[in-house]
């Protein structure tokens, strides 16, 4: 495959609309032959990247935005969210698997997208993400 | 006002509940609302403190969807109860594994185990 593809969305900062674009992402994801395996990972980084957008990063206020940007070149997919937020610091987020951390509530979704994507990387202020993933195309 | 349609089949056998995800996605938040809330009623509003959670037709889980899963695994145990998970399929097991959840949860192969041990 070698066709490259682009998508770019704007969203209000509620969950309902997340769903809805998340929809939209996969079923052209889906479209250009990804194996359900990369599909699954991508879904779940998308939904994550998407939930600390709305909630960390615009504090769920529904007159704030959340840009997509996906770019699909080949096997390898792109995809960038920027919210309006303040931003953080990837290290400042604790680490869920650590013992003391396992019964609390952050950090998860970034481990998530770091499992499942090949590179996930925010900006400096912290409130644009880049999740990158090379996937396999069915034969 | 309608009730919100369930997203659990119960199942009950002597003092055992046996809760089955209807959701193969648990991904989008206000199912995850729902599953949360009605998971906290087995316990709050029913009782039971025996629960085995079958993830038999669930295909992955967001974040946000584990983080009910580990409240309502704090709510078992506030009241001296047990939890079992079961039929977890490899997708799913990943995201435990990811997240060392399978250190927080007993996980068994099947319901029959589960069933067992409980």
């Amino acid at each position: 495959m070698s066709d490259t593809s682009q998508f770019d969305y704007t969203i209000q900062s509620e969950l309902s609309e997340s769903s809805r674009i998340q929809e939209e992402i996969m079923a052209l994801l889906r479209q250009l032959g990804f194996e359900d395996e990369d599909l699954a990972d991508l879904h779940i980084a998308i939904e994550e990247g998407l939930a600390n957008a709305i909630k960390h990063g615009n504090q769920l206020d529904a007159s704030k935005q959340v840009k997509i940007e996906g770019m699909v070149d080949g096997n390898k997919v792109r995809i960038e969210i920027e919210d309006e937020g303040e931003g953080f610091n990837l290290d400042d987020v604790p680490d869920p698997t650590l013992e003391e951390n396992l019964d609390k509530p952050s950090g998860r979704g970034i481990r998530l997208m770091r499992a499942f994507m090949d590179t996930i990387e925010y900006n400096d202020k912290g409130n644009r993400l880049r999740i990158v993933k090379s996937c396999t195309v069915q034969g | 006002m309608a009730s919100a349609p369930s997203r659990l089949d119960i199942e009950q056998a002597n003092d055992v509940t046996v809760a089955t995800f209807k959701d193969r996605r648990l991904l989008d938040e206000a199912t995850i609302d729902l599953v949360g809330n009605q998971l906290y009623s087995l316990i709050d509003e029913h009782g039971y403190h025996k629960v085995i959670l079958d993830f038999n037709d669930v295909e992955y889980m967001s974040s946000s969807a584990l983080g009910k899963l580990i409240k309502f695994h704090k709510k078992i145990l506030a009241v001296d109860g047990s939890l079992r998970l079961c039929n977890l399929k490899p997708e799913l097991q990943k995201i435990f594994k990811v997240l060392a959840l399978h250190k927080v949860f007993k996980i068994d192969k099947n319901r029959d185990k589960s069933i067992k041990k409980i």
